[in-house]
């Protein structure tokens, strides 16, 4: 067996960490996206700015001001402190707060983009035929933007699984609880395991290049379609 | 119903402040260039735009009152609206578009039935297609039926046929007649196309710069000189007659001016004595003498008073307007022969008319 028990636990929470960010990323980005995408506000610049900062920050300043703000004196650490929950610096709720901050702009953009290409049209439509704006979000804008909320949750997903620094400084490297692929696949080159480090990495290869087939290939299918 | 809406909002390029008083049955035209401000005139009745200042109240309901704040959001007014292009739900079948308006009404509201409805705009076997699959013309069909579906109190429609070509228009224009006809939602119908206005609408609003230039029936508005209307190549009259008699040798069937004894002569099939029709009489097809004898191919000559005159858009002609016994008539003809027959406003005349057009 190529891959040990702490290499298949690794797997598991990394896919455990993807799922749960990307739910909770669905969830917080498409109110961000859809205001982003219908705003005439002055804020829209700023806030897209700062939806957008992950994409170039690097992770260790996003994990270093997250380590600053959860740990026991930040303004996170705090809250969670009086609540009874302790500190969430080095566990997997403060990695999956982590790493959706990390991926927001990958969930947020798709999203945005799809809700502009909708245009003000199809609302109108919905509204002289009397659906409320809600009843048009879930019955009209959803469905139009479907492509968009794929996308969105294959980039959400798959940049979660690609993450290394933000877990490194806030979850550092603890069995099953923060270890994830990409943090185990760095222990085996430091104890010299190359040939583990070469499952990981190669497993890591196959399905980043599936997921990416999997996006690019459908726009192909798309284009061919229309 | 009545429809009352003074509508004041400043835009980038220009200010829209119009007053209209439109009646509560039949078909209002807004009538005017790109840019005269009659889209956005629909979209602030439909609640789309929200004017700066408003008052719009339809059938008795305040729709925006923006002296008391008050603006009922679009999807709560009982209005259809019909865009310039169809605008279907492309994730949605013919079927569930229709669908769409039809079950946000309460049954006990559906006062339009979807029989009639789609057996009204012939879409019937439409129904399991996607717009994709649709002509424009199909898709223009399904927009409507989709509008009427709601059971709407006013029906909004943005130019529904701008967006086709003259074939598409030609297969759609019966279907809205029979509307017009058979169905007693009062209609706000924007166009820029004056053949449209004459074959639909009951009441004409001309608007210019975003102001009401005259607002009146399409009958006397058509027929006003001091509005530009009479100068375009379509210029002329629609006359709203009732059927007299057919004669069924010659295949002429004769239609009563309104509330007159006299009568034009049309070639056309037989129709119910009685029934309504409507007539358009082109300003360049009718022609002026000074007596009724003499033989003649044409079929009409009507005995008339002159009631105006202007310039035309050329300085070879000039636009007579007339009274036939209480309807009114344009004629174009030259300024030469104006001056040669000695007319002047109040001579009695004849007016020969060369064709006349049997709109529905």
């Amino acid at each position: 067996m190529p891959l040990d028990a702490s290499d298949l636990s690794a797997i598991w929470l990394t896919v455990k960490l993807a799922s749960l960010t990307t739910l909770l990323l669905l969830v917080i980005g498409t109110p961000i996206a859809w205001w982003l995408a219908r705003t005439r506000s002055r804020l829209r610049g700023p806030v897209g700015a700062v939806v957008a900062l992950p994409l170039v920050l690097p992770p260790t300043v996003i994990g270093f001001y997250l380590l600053l703000a959860m740990g026991p004196n930040g303004f996170i650490g705090h809250a969670t402190q009086a609540l009874g929950l302790g500190t969430l610096t080095f566990s997997f709720a403060g990695l999956v707060i982590g790493s959706a901050i990390y991926s927001l702009p990958f969930v947020v953009q798709p999203l945005q983009n799809a809700f502009t290409a909708i245009g003000d049209r199809p609302l109108e439509v919905a509204a002289t035929l009397r659906a409320s704006p809600w009843d048009c979000f879930f019955t009209v804008v959803m469905p139009l933007a479907r492509p968009g909320f794929v996308t969105a949750s294959i980039l959400g997903f798959a940049h979660t699984v690609g993450e290394f620094g933000v877990v490194l400084m806030i979850g550092g490297n603890i069995p099953d609880k923060t270890r994830v692929v990409s943090v185990q696949i760095y222990d085996h080159v430091e104890a010299m395991e190359y040939g583990q480090a070469h499952w990981l990495a190669g497993a890591m290869l196959v399905f980043s290049f599936l997921v990416l087939l999997a996006l690019y290939g459908r726009g192909h299918a798309k284009a061919r379609w229309s | 119903m009545t429809l009352t809406a003074r509508i004041r909002h400043r835009f980038p390029d220009f200010t829209l402040d119009v007053d209209l008083h439109l009646p509560g049955r039949g078909v209002s035209a807004l009538f005017g260039q790109s840019g005269s401000g009659k889209t956005t005139c629909l979209r602030c009745l439909a609640g789309l735009e929200q004017a700066a200042d408003a008052y719009i109240e339809v059938n008795g309901q305040v729709w925006q009152d923006s002296q008391r704040g008050l603006f009922l959001p679009p999807h709560q007014r009982p209005l259809g609206y019909v865009f310039q292009e169809a605008s279907l739900f492309t994730h949605l079948s013919v079927r569930r578009n229709l669908e769409y308006g039809w079950r946000r009404i309460r049954p006990h509201q559906r006062k339009v039935q979807w029989e009639q409805a789609c057996g009204l705009l012939g879409i019937r076997h439409l129904l399991e297609r996607m717009p994709g699959h649709l002509s424009g013309g199909e898709r223009q069909r399904v927009g409507i039926a989709r509008a009427l579906l709601t059971s709407p109190g006013l029906l909004l429609m943005d130019e529904p046929l701008a967006a086709l070509d003259s074939q598409r228009k030609a297969e759609i224009l019966p279907y809205l007649e029979r509307l017009h006809d058979e169905l007693e939602i009062p209609v706000v119908y924007v166009s820029h196309a004056q053949d449209e206005v004459a074959r639909l609408a009951d009441h004409l609003v001309l608007l210019d710069k975003g102001q009401v230039q005259a607002s009146g029936p399409v009958s006397q508005t058509l027929a006003r000189l001091d509005l530009p209307l009479a100068l375009g190549d379509d210029a002329g009259v629609v006359i709203e007659g009732r059927v007299v008699g057919h004669d069924a040798d010659y295949q002429l069937l004769s239609l009563g001016l309104p509330g007159s004894t006299l009568h034009l002569r049309v070639a056309h099939g037989p129709l119910a004595p009685g029934s309504a029709l409507r007539a358009k009489v082109q300003a360049r097809d009718v022609s002026l003498s000074l007596d009724g004898q003499g033989q003649s191919s044409i079929l009409n000559r009507l005995p008339a008073v002159v009631t105006g005159w202007r310039a035309a858009d050329n300085n070879a002609h000039v636009l007579v307007s007339l009274d036939v016994d209480g309807t009114a008539l344009l004629a174009r003809i030259t300024r030469y022969s104006w001056d040669q027959l000695g007319l002047a406003v109040g001579s009695g005349v004849w007016g020969q008319i060369k064709a006349v057009a049997v709109l529905a």
